[in-house]
């Protein structure tokens, strides 16, 4: 019998070559190659498993050239090799996680229903069915699940508010346009274990009685993409979605829809307007998208993560996952450790941790080897942290209380050659390519910041441009109409009060 | 990279027509229309105004507004470099210098002899293996100079 071998199709695995390692390893052994998704940890990827008597054994990161080696030192049988990592589980990275949405993922064939179900799927939405829509949104109410989006909105009120709106059809909307720079979870997800975000789709149509779903992906995801429709043609075709959902009454079905290159459209309300087939602009709330969304009809839109967080709680129950985090941040964050750092990857664990402990301890400092300078956290519209700040908790009101945000957990290192009156242009550089033009502090404040940091930072009246650039950034971040003009100033404020050196033009005139 | 098929009524009209029943299908009419000529032929925008019963105005108005849709037809190979904040802390200002210079184009353009349009990115997702790029849809991690020429070899 051929060994079982597994190798991940994860894009960033992609990146690194896993596909001509899989083809390889097809033809230089006997071996049935599994494609996986990834299990997050970057810097050993391509990182092949091998399924022995003792279960799965790791190597990795594995090149084209490594594998004749690999194979004569028994690779297949678990053999010793420098390359050889041991028990996945035990390799101190994934042993410190708490794995709940990401359970499955680099473990499981994506596109295999029966090993979605021997590894606990589709449990949660048995549940659903079983306990009905008014216990179910109970329980993701009391778990303490916020959208993992960034706006950290309970879950559960968002749910109860489309199921007491009145309408003849209503929308679950998956927004998995995953723009921000540092963010990659919902990609892997898709790729990696899609059927948990049918799961939890589902379990939402089921809640508040809607029976048609969308997921929006952006287009630079082409591999989720693909693997999404996969599973989705799987789950129409076994039950799991249809007229009668697991032989439910309830019926639900799920249609996936490409962005097209606009980051605004990852802010909820211009992300329906482009589901609509309209320019990607931004709706003024109320009304709310529960009460009127999608084609105006009650619609609940979530990120990628909530959603896919939903199946373990009704699995587990609320208390399980209450039982992790801090304050009012409940339950487990898959966290993205990405840019200059030594060991890039996925990180799942219950709120509470400390950015310090994620970029140094886990993470291991920069890539570079050079000293951490600033941490950006939340993508384009998150502050840049100095390391006097790396005490803060990985929790959301924590990080707003320092002018920051975890938005969608995104965290990106830069060295001590990072320049950051130039990542505060870049900020404002690009909100004024991605403003969606509705309103004026967005549209205009974004152009006008861009100019003024341009004459700060060569020296022209700097004291009198740097009181109007924080004016400006006064403006946009209170009277945009969404999150992107709102918190551009977020980074660059951050950037300004934490590296002020960085914007006098005798300090630049010396660098360049 | 699989070549587009050269624009024609007959063909945009048939490619409407096959989204056109999905609520809200300009997207998705318009992501078809590119995957078939490669770009959105001016032609083709009153005919999805009249079959979405929808202005011309309103059509241009979706074109323009999103980043992925082009109005001219591109090169033969596609390479998308991210220039997010990720990249940019692994050097992806400087290998977006090197490959301006290696293929003499800036952003949005494409190489003199039609083989490669260069287009920059707001992030792939690839953001632990930066620099990163994607190349005719096949993803690329940690960047250098060398590698990124290595995998223009390979196209041109």
């Amino acid at each position: 019998m051929s060994t079982r071998v597994y190798v991940p199709r994860d894009a960033a695995s992609l990146a690194l070559g896993a596909d001509s390692v899989a083809a390889f390893l097809r033809q230089a052994a006997d071996v049935e190659v599994i494609r996986t998704g990834s299990r997050g940890l970057f810097w050993l990827e391509p990182m092949v498993e091998v399924a022995t008597s003792d279960g799965r054994i790791a190597y990795g990161p594995v090149s084209l050239a490594d594998i004749p080696g690999l194979i004569e030192a028994g690779m297949l049988t678990g053999g010793a090799h420098p390359l050889r990592l041991g028990v996945p589980e035990e390799i101190p990275y994934l042993a410190r996680q708490t794995r709940l949405t990401f359970a499955r993922c680099g473990i499981v064939d994506p596109l295999s229903l029966d090993d979605y179900r021997a590894h606990g799927g589709l449990k949660g939405l048995a549940r659903a069915i079983e306990i009905g829509p008014t216990a179910t949104i109970e329980m993701v109410t009391h778990s303490g699940l916020r959208g993992r989006g960034g706006a950290g909105f309970p879950t559960g009120i968002k749910w109860k508010t489309a199921a007491d709106a009145k309408g003849e059809r209503k929308f679950i909307v998956c927004n998995a346009d995953e723009g921000d720079s540092g963010t990659f979870a919902d990609r892997m997800l898709m790729e990696g274990d899609p059927f948990v975000l049918i799961e939890g789709m589902a379990i939402a149509g089921i809640s508040v009685g809607a029976t048609k779903g969308y997921v929006y992906t952006r287009s630079e995801y082409p591999h989720a993409i693909a693997a999404f429709n996969a599973a989705l043609d799987v789950a129409r075709r076994e039950g799991v979605l249809g007229a009668a959902v697991l032989g439910s009454p309830h019926a639900f079905d799920i249609e996936q829809r490409v962005g097209a290159g606009a980051y605004v459209c990852g802010e909820e309300t211009s992300l329906l307007d482009s589901l609509e087939g309209k320019r990607g602009q931004v709706r003024t709330k109320p009304p709310l998208p529960a009460h009127k969304g999608l084609f105006g009809a009650p619609t609940v839109i979530n990120n990628v993560v909530s959603l896919a967080s939903v199946p373990i709680i009704l699995t587990e129950g609320a208390e399980y996952y209450r039982e992790m985090g801090m304050g009012r941040s409940r339950g487990t964050m898959p966290i993205q450790l990405a840019g200059n750092i030594k060991y890039a990857g996925l990180f799942e664990c219950g709120f509470g941790v400390t950015l310090g402990e994620l970029v140094n301890d886990i993470g291991g400092g920069t890539l570079t080897g050079r000293p951490v300078r600033a941490v950006q956290v939340g993508g384009p519209l998150g502050a840049y942290f100095p390391p006097a700040l790396l005490d803060t908790p990985f929790d959301y009101e924590a990080f707003a209380a320092r002018d920051g945000l975890i938005g969608h957990g995104g965290i990106v290192v830069f060295d001590d050659t990072v320049d950051l009156a130039k990542q505060a242009r870049f900020a404002m550089e690009f909100c004024a390519a991605e403003s969606c033009g509705k309103c004026t502090p967005c549209r205009i404040g974004s152009v006008r910041g861009m100019e003024v940091i341009d004459r700060i930072t060569a020296g022209d009246q700097p004291e009198a441009n740097l009181e109007l650039l924080r004016d400006l950034c006064h403006t946009m971040k209170f009277g945009s109409l969404c999150a992107l003009g709102g918190f551009i100033p977020y980074p660059v404020m951050s950037a300004l009060e934490h590296f002020p050196e960085d914007f006098r033009a005798v300090h630049r005139e010396a660098a360049e | 990279m699989a070549g587009f098929e050269p624009w024609t009524k007959e063909r945009g009209t048939a490619i409407i027509g096959s989204e056109a029943a999905r609520e809200g299908a300009t997207l998705p009419i318009l992501h078809a229309l590119q995957a078939a000529f490669g770009y959105i032929h001016a032609e083709a925008v009153p005919l999805i105004a009249e079959t979405l019963n929808l202005t011309r105005a309103e059509v241009h108005g979706v074109v323009s507004f999103y980043h992925d849709f082009r109005r001219h037809p591109p090169g033969r190979h596609a390479l998308l470099l991210c220039r997010a904040e990720a990249c940019q802390s692994l050097g992806a200002d400087a290998l977006a210098s090197h490959v301006h210079e290696r293929l003499g184009v800036g952003w949005h353009e494409t190489t003199s002899d039609g083989a490669v349009t260069l287009q920059p990115v707001f992030c792939l997702g690839l953001c632990a293996v930066g620099p990163s790029a994607m190349l005719d849809g096949n993803p690329l991690g940690r960047l250098n100079c060398a590698r990124i020429d290595a995998a223009l070899d390979r196209v041109r």
